[in-house]
């Protein structure tokens, strides 16, 4: 396991995980909001890579991807970003989340040596699972990065032993079934899925997709021990770029909201 | 035979044709596909879904489809003798209806309530529409804004059929972007939903049951050149897009190796202008849509904009079974540009009193180029996927002729 994802998770309180597209709007506005996010109380960071066909993904991030290779936002480029995080922070996990095929095109191997120069923790590959994975997750294990396994309303008991045996990190449940930024409701499901996971892993279980109010973060809290915040960040970001607000205003809108969602004044 | 001496036994177990298929999708979707997978592998072998499909093949789709002499293409040409299977004349105007019975035969016996479905030309769209309405199922069709202009007709055919479009207003707007959406579509409703996948792409099961299904044309042309020539044809030709209509009549052919095959992609404007949708020529292996293969890319694995006059064949990824077949040798693939793909539409017009489908339009293009080098005692035959009607719009306007004045 990664000492860093590690860490973070040894003490007891909830995690508050979030996302932003790698580039979005560019890369320099990335690198500050990025430089910020543990200031406003963020354990984990998600970094997404951008892809041209992202099929898990609502229109908020379908958009973010778009703007970032706009900017040609590319592998390498998301690399340097992470480097110059890790520059002056050495604590906060970096989660990098994607596609496969820009990580394939890349090369698996080099896209591992690379992760590990730049201080990547963990991978989440939206679109590779795994029966498709192994070459790409026995290289990540040798060197310390964590396959952060997805967990889903449809997994079935004996898929989630499947999925538990490669499993390290921490888990990502996805609470709903659909894409991300969709409306998630149904929190008894979720909490019951969370139970029956934990029975089975030690690991820690976060839980993503479609959370955006304090009051569903708060509900999560109960039974999970941290949660994803990915479009509702995104969307301030798109809003703040439409209105050709400054980086400083970005920034501001993502810590009112984060402090909004943690209860904090 | 096993696997390895026979072109006709992939996939393997996990869906893979050599280097090529598998199945790349988010883990919500992993559970439903190996369930459709499941439930296709019992009722592939059912004999009442097999009865009622051949039933329906028959009577509702007018199976078997002729196999035509092209006499006067044929003299004109001065090569090898042609015949095109005419597909065309299947109910709806295309191949795609012989899938979409047996997808949708499926769904029924797996209890699903709702059938969503991509479209590009639209025929893979009509046909879906067509069935969902035989079969009393609401009907989700995507559809790239794009395509929704350049195909009208058969916008309003499938809303004659009581299916509901939507238009795909991201990306290219075209088919990859409408596939995308679906998926996006049954990822969200994944309980009650069957995607009816429209070509031999996908992740596993689909490039295979798809392509089952659509073997049908080339058992049939066996049968049917048997009887009229007492041998195996000498070359099979077809377009291809994702590559269903070539699969389909390939695959009974494939371990007759006296037999050669050519499919033909889409150059577009020419492969060198990079407006094009040869994923073969022009892309590299890569992973979209649930399945690994040849895809048009750019240097940093993000997918590139198709290009084709023909919206059929306008999408940056090939079946993997081609990609497979391409990297065995087995066919052999070219392309031909928009242009040459016009001038065969109007030449088969005239001469045949056939209005090809742009799609087939491009095999034929290369038929003309190789049907005159080939000796007259040679047999060809072309698969006409498809007829042309939907596609006047887009010729009269490339001919910068006003259809309505």
């Amino acid at each position: 396991m990664n000492n860093r994802i590690k860490n973070v998770f040894l003490t007891k309180k909830k995690k508050l995980i979030t996302f932003i597209t790698a580039g979005d709007p560019n890369l320099n506005y990335s690198k500050k909001i990025l430089d910020n996010l543990p200031k406003y109380g963020v354990d984990i960071m998600e970094i997404g890579m951008p892809f041209s066909d992202p099929m898990a993904d609502g229109p908020t991030i379908q958009l973010a991807s778009a703007r970032a290779i706009k900017k040609k936002v590319n592998l390498n480029k998301v690399f340097d970003l992470c480097k110059y995080v890790r520059k002056t922070n050495k604590k906060t996990p970096i989660i990098l989340m994607g596609y496969y095929n820009p990580i394939l095109h890349f090369g698996n191997s080099k896209f591992i040596n690379e992760c590990k120069k730049s201080g990547v923790d963990g991978l989440i590959i939206v679109d590779l699972q795994p029966e498709n994975d192994k070459n790409l997750f026995e290289l990540a294990q040798r060197n310390k990065i964590d396959f952060i396994r997805l967990i889903t309303p449809t997994t079935t008991t004996k898929r989630l032993n499947e999925i538990l045996l490669n499993a390290s990190g921490f888990l990502y449940y996805v609470s709903i079934t659909g894409v991300t930024g969709a409306k998630l409701k149904d929190f008894k499901n979720v909490e019951q899925s969370i139970k029956q996971i934990k029975k089975k892993t030690k690991l820690p279980i976060v839980v993503g997709f479609g959370i955006k109010t304090k009051e569903q973060v708060k509900k999560i809290f109960r039974f999970a021990d941290g949660v994803v915040i990915g479009s509702s960040i995104v969307e301030i970001i798109e809003k703040k770029v439409n209105n050709n607000s400054k980086i400083k205003n970005i920034l501001l809108g993502i810590k009112k909201f984060l402090n909004e969602i943690r209860n904090k004044k | 035979m096993n696997i390895k001496n026979s072109f006709k036994n992939w996939p393997d177990e996990s869906g893979f044709f050599g280097n090529f298929g598998g199945r790349y999708v988010a883990e919500t979707l992993m559970p439903l596909i190996k369930d459709v997978e499941k439930n296709y592998n019992i009722y592939c072998k059912d004999k009442n879904f097999i009865n009622e499909l051949d039933y329906y093949l028959k009577n509702f789709v007018g199976r078997p489809s002729p196999l035509y002499y092209a006499e006067r293409i044929t003299k004109d040409l001065g090569g090898g003798k042609i015949y095109f299977k005419r597909d065309e004349l299947n109910h709806t105007g295309a191949h795609k209806i012989n899938n979409c019975l047996g997808q949708i035969l499926l769904a029924k016996r797996m209890g699903k309530k709702r059938i969503i479905a991509e479209t590009g030309a639209g025929q893979h769209g009509v046909a879906v529409a067509t069935v969902c309405a035989l079969f009393n199922l609401p009907c989700i069709i995507y559809m790239g804004s794009k395509d929704i202009t350049r195909q009208s007709p058969n916008v309003f055919r499938m809303k004659l059929l009581g299916a509901k479009v939507i238009a795909v207003d991201t990306g290219s707007r075209s088919l990859k972007d409408a596939m995308n959406e679906a998926l996006r579509d049954w990822v969200t409703n994944v309980k009650n939903t069957f995607y009816i996948i429209g070509t031999v792409a996908g992740p596993h099961p689909y490039p295979k049951m798809v392509r089952d299904f659509q073997s049908i044309i080339g058992k049939e042309v066996k049968e049917q050149i048997f009887k009229k020539e007492k041998k195996m044809p000498d070359l099979l030709i077809a377009c291809i897009g994702g590559g269903s209509n070539a699969i389909g009549l390939f695959y009974d052919f494939l371990d007759n190796k006296e037999v050669k095959m050519i499919a033909v992609e889409a150059a577009g404007l020419g492969i060198k202008s990079g407006k094009h949708a040869s994923s073969l020529s022009g892309g590299k292996p890569g992973v979209l849509h649930g399945n690994k293969t040849y895809l048009l890319q750019t240097k940093s694995g993000q997918i590139k904009e198709a290009h084709s006059i023909s919206a059929g064949l306008d999408y940056p990824g090939i079946g993997p079974e081609h990609a497979f077949l391409f990297e065995q040798k087995r066919v052999n693939y070219v392309s031909v540009t928009d242009e040459e793909a016009i001038k065969a539409f109007k030449y088969c017009s005239k001469l045949e009193g056939i209005i090809p489908a742009l799609e087939p339009s491009h095999a034929l293009a290369h038929l003309i180029k190789v049907a005159p080098k080939m000796n007259k005692n040679k047999i060809i035959v072309m698969n006409m996927c498809g007829r042309g009607d939907k596609d006047i719009f887009t010729v009269a306007e490339k001919l910068k002729v006003k259809i309505n004045e």
